[in-house]
């Protein structure tokens, strides 16, 4: 397992083959299911978003992760997961977030890394201030196709029908 | 007993503070300190973390405790 909260910006890609090649023996997994959120110039019906800034509680934010992805760990038969989160200020279309999680077979693997990046987005302690030409403003809650837990297929259905 | 108390985001600049000591009696719970620290009542979406975990606002407190405050997460 491992958590990071870092300012630097980071390469999302790199990280998991870093991880990967030191931690996951070789031939030893299948799958290694990889969730990277990025920042949008737009959010919310604001537009020409320049800039981000993402608070957290220090000691919590990383206690909290750990112990998710331990929950994920032993919910789900897989190897091991990551985590890589951003904090500070940030620019459009820098990575925010990674998540992987390594296992032998694509399903558990899905499942794990999904209830792990949505408890990153409702519960894990962090807060994105959002900033443009008009000035900046705390964002107050997550999209609405992200506040639940629900699969991804009912979220277009939803979409398209309504 | 002393309660070290933080804010996050909005609650930061709405308490004009990121942190406080907070001396109150034995016995008290979270929303005892927060009558302490605001004049105005806690707002209804507010989380509320004692030593790093997440709990409510009848959690009682002990000597020492660290006190977290603030509004619902937007991480991810």
């Amino acid at each position: 397992m491992k958590v990071v909260i870092q300012e630097a910006v980071f390469d999302p890609w790199k990280e998991v083959s870093s991880y990967q090649d030191k931690n996951i023996g070789a031939g030893k997994h299948g799958a290694s299911v990889t969730f990277v959120g990025s920042m949008r110039d737009f959010n919310d019906g604001v537009e020409g978003l320049s800039q981000m800034y993402l608070d957290h509680y220090p000691g919590m934010t990383e206690k909290h992760i750990e112990k998710v992805i331990q929950d994920a760990l032993d919910k789900w038969d897989v190897i091991d997961a990551m985590v890589v989160h951003r904090v500070g200020l940030i620019n459009p279309n820098d990575a925010i977030v990674l998540v992987v999680v390594w296992s032998e077979h694509r399903a558990m693997g899905f499942d794990a890394c999904r209830f792990i990046i949505n408890d990153l987005k409702h519960r894990a302690p962090f807060w994105k201030k959002e900033a443009n030409e008009d000035g900046d403003r705390w964002v107050e809650g997550n999209s609405v196709d992200e506040a639940a837990d629900v699969h991804s297929a009912e979220v277009a259905a939803a979409k398209k029908t309504g | 007993m002393k309660i070290s108390v933080k804010y996050f985001a909005n609650m930061r600049d709405t308490m004009g503070k990121a942190e406080e000591s907070v001396e109150i009696n034995a016995e008290a719970k979270v929303s005892d300190v927060w009558s302490a620290v605001s004049d105005t009542a806690m707002p209804e979406n507010t989380l509320i973390a004692v030593n790093m975990e997440y709990t409510n606002a009848d959690h009682k407190l002990n000597d020492g405790d660290e006190l977290g405050f603030f509004p619902p997460v937007t991480g991810g």
